[in-house]
């Protein structure tokens, strides 16, 4: 068990490209964190020089605070899980297990029983003679997993590990691999393009987007306050509405009506050079049906009156999706979002407004339904830099 | 579903009617010289497929010589080093061309499919001269030289596109686990390589074993001359005598190595020997 630091690390590949810009993280020791990204974000390379299989351009690792920039990665003592499994196939599961214990020259009494020990957390005692090839999908990740946990290494590297099983099986493992990490308190990086795998697994999240870290803290954190445009997109699902609004004499105008601005609001946006033109966002889940809504808090909100477009009812909520003809919101990060594979359900990029409302709701599609929106939990962005304007406290 | 039974059992009957004619095809000529061998010179022309009078007087004969001996020592030799060299060097190459990106690649990759396609007959005699200025004429290296140029392509393509089956990840997952880029490489990646290393063996051998143009052409005594050159200045006792006897059994002499060889290492010539590694 082991701290790791990333002090300043950057990477850049001969072809001039920078994969990773100046990575600082501290990772505390028996800590799960996750790097979360679009993919081509250097989540996959950080991870790899932590390992080691890549070298780092420009800063410095720490490993249980020794510095490690130049250790090969078998003197570096962390077991990495790969996507791929890349289990020996001319071995069987014992021996795919037992591998770094031969290699590290320890006696057969000691390998014998560490793999066992390995096996039975793992459920794999049956399929020890086996060839990697007779395994299921499940199996064979189980038994990349045995390889790393075997030896007791100082940190475990996990490069999405799941994202080769089926729904099903993921969401199995996944509370697998999070009982695993607890029960055995090794410091993780686990690395996934997954918003759901980062949220439910680690302790800390990392959203990286180009080589950059945008955010760092505890899923809930990131998903209350994210700093920018990007980690509010990214983390949720289904993703954040993002609207076009223009600031006039102290209220938001967006497609959806006026919005009149709290004291706290006006003064920040008045105080702040920014600029009229705004992004507002608003998760699915803080619309309601208005006729749902204490008559109290509903002048906290503001209550649109639209024609669902789909409406679907998933038994615990009712998702209602409404067409949002003008007022979308329009920036790079957005654009990036919506470009990458994970997040297709992005309102800029579809032009549609999400919402989740209660499931006693009788909204119907092609009826002209009421929605209120709870302003309390708007967010504001500032189109030019993505940046999250947060309001001034008081 | 019983009609669909119907057709797959005239399929497959059709199917073996036409793979044992193929292999009738390829194989009647073999049993012939077969037959040639075992044959006694007076009925050698009686046109009968078994020999009416068993004899092993041709193999007698090929043996007693000493002609036929030393050619089969010089192919042997020649084929044996010329392969090893080929095949190790191919493999260090293939490697380099299926695992890492360096200028020039692609070139490399296309001068030595070039080499490969190249008439081997224009380069007769400008090598002739070469071997006979460089006093190479007539020696094991004026053979093995050529064979290995010849063989290399064959080699480094057969033997990287085996390593392109193994998933990189295999390696990192070593060097992950504890080993070094050596231990790496032989228990991981060489035994996964093997089937390549054997397979490109095999033809490179073949190829050395069977070569006739250049053997002719690089040689003129005993001292390198291979079998299949040897096997062509048979010559009966006499003006008369039919040599036919003779270069049957030598014909048969010099195959059975090959049959030997493809035979022992048939079962690791398998592909998906690298399945279950990675998904899928």
């Amino acid at each position: 068990m082991a701290e790791i630091v990333l002090d300043h690390v950057s990477k850049k590949f001969p072809d001039g490209t920078i994969a990773v810009d100046n990575f600082n993280l501290e990772i505390r020791d028996g800590e799960f964190v996750i790097l979360v990204g679009p993919s081509g974000c250097g989540k996959s390379t950080t991870l790899n020089m932590i390992a080691g299989l890549e070298d780092i351009s420009s800063g410095d690792l720490f490993i249980d605070g020794e510095r490690v920039n130049d250790r090969a990665p078998k003197d570096r003592d962390i077991a990495m899980v790969f996507q791929s499994y890349a289990l020996y196939p001319h071995m069987s599961v014992r021996e795919n297990m037992s591998f770094p214990l031969r290699l590290a020259k320890m006696d057969k009494a000691t390998i014998e029983q560490k793999v066992n020990e390995a096996a039975r957390i793992l459920e794999l005692e049956d399929l020890l003679d086996r060839k990697p090839g007779a395994l299921s999908g499940g199996q064979r990740q189980r038994v990349a997993m045995g390889r790393a946990i075997v030896r007791n290494p100082k940190a475990f590297l996990m490069d999405e590990p799941l994202s080769n099983l089926d729904a099903k099986l993921r969401v199995q493992m996944r509370t697998q691999v999070s009982r695993l990490q607890r029960q055995l308190g090794t410091t993780t990086v686990y690395v996934t393009h997954d918003q759901t795998e980062a949220m439910t697994l680690g302790d800390r999240v990392v959203v990286m987007r180009a080589g950059r870290i945008q955010q760092v803290g505890e899923p809930q954190e990131l998903y209350d306050h994210p700093q920018n445009l990007f980690v509010a997109g990214f983390i949720g699902s289904p993703a954040m509405n993002f609207l076009q609004v223009t600031r006039v004499d102290g209220q938001l105008r967006s497609a959806l009506g006026e919005i009149q601005l709290s004291d706290r609001w006006r003064q920040t946006l008045d105080r702040t050079d920014t600029p009229e033109e705004l992004i507002l966002g608003i998760r699915p889940e803080h619309f309601e049906d208005a006729s749902l809504v204490d008559p109290q808090v509903i002048s906290a909100g503001l209550v649109f009156e639209r024609t669902p477009e789909v409406v679907e009812s998933m038994g615990s909520d009712k998702y209602v999706y409404f067409r949002l003809e003008d007022g979308r919101a329009a920036s790079t990060e957005l654009d990036e979002l919506a470009a990458d594979a994970g997040v297709t359900d992005l309102s800029a990029a579809t032009g549609q407004l999400v919402t989740r409302l209660s499931a006693e709701s009788e909204v119907r599609e092609g009826r002209p339904a009421r929605v209120w929106v709870n302003l309390e939990k708007m967010h504001l962005f500032n189109p030019t830099d993505g940046r999250t304007i947060t309001p001034d406290e008081s | 579903m019983a009609a669909f039974g119907e057709v797959t059992a005239g399929r497959k009957w059709r199917w073996g009617v036409l793979d044992a004619l193929v292999i009738a095809l390829a194989l009647v000529p073999v049993l012939w010289i077969v037959s040639l061998s075992f044959k006694t010179p007076q009925t050698l022309t009686d046109g009968r497929f078994i020999p009416r009078e068993w004899t092993l007087e041709n193999y007698r004969t090929i043996f007693t010589t000493g002609l036929f001996t030393r050619a089969l020592i010089n192919s042997i030799g020649i084929a044996l080093i010329a392969t090893a060299i080929a095949v190790l060097l191919g493999l260090l190459a293939a490697y380099a061309v299926a695992r890492l990106n360096f200028p020039g690649k692609r070139t490399l990759v296309a001068v030595s499919l070039l080499i490969a396609m190249f008439p081997q007959v224009s380069l007769v005699s400008p090598l002739f001269e070469i071997e006979r200025r460089l006093g190479l004429f007539d020696t094991w290296p004026g053979l093995i030289l050529p064979y290995i140029t010849f063989a290399l392509p064959l080699a480094i393509y057969t033997q990287s596109a085996f390593f392109r089956q193994i998933p990189w990840d295999l390696e990192k997952a070593a060097k992950m686990d504890g080993a070094t880029q050596g231990q790496a490489f032989r228990k991981v990646i060489a035994p996964l390589a093997a089937p390549g290393v054997v397979t490109s063996a095999i033809l490179v051998f073949i190829f050395c074993w069977n070569d006739f143009l250049f053997a002719v052409s690089l040689t003129s005594t005993e001292a390198s001359r291979t079998a299949p050159v040897a096997l062509s200045f048979f010559t009966g006792e006499s003006q008369f005598e039919d040599p036919t006897g003779s270069i049957s059994a030598a014909a048969v002499v010099i195959t059975i190595p090959i049959v030997i060889f493809v035979l022992l290492f048939q079962r690791r010539i398998v592909s998906g020997l690298t399945a279950g590694a990675v998904k899928g």
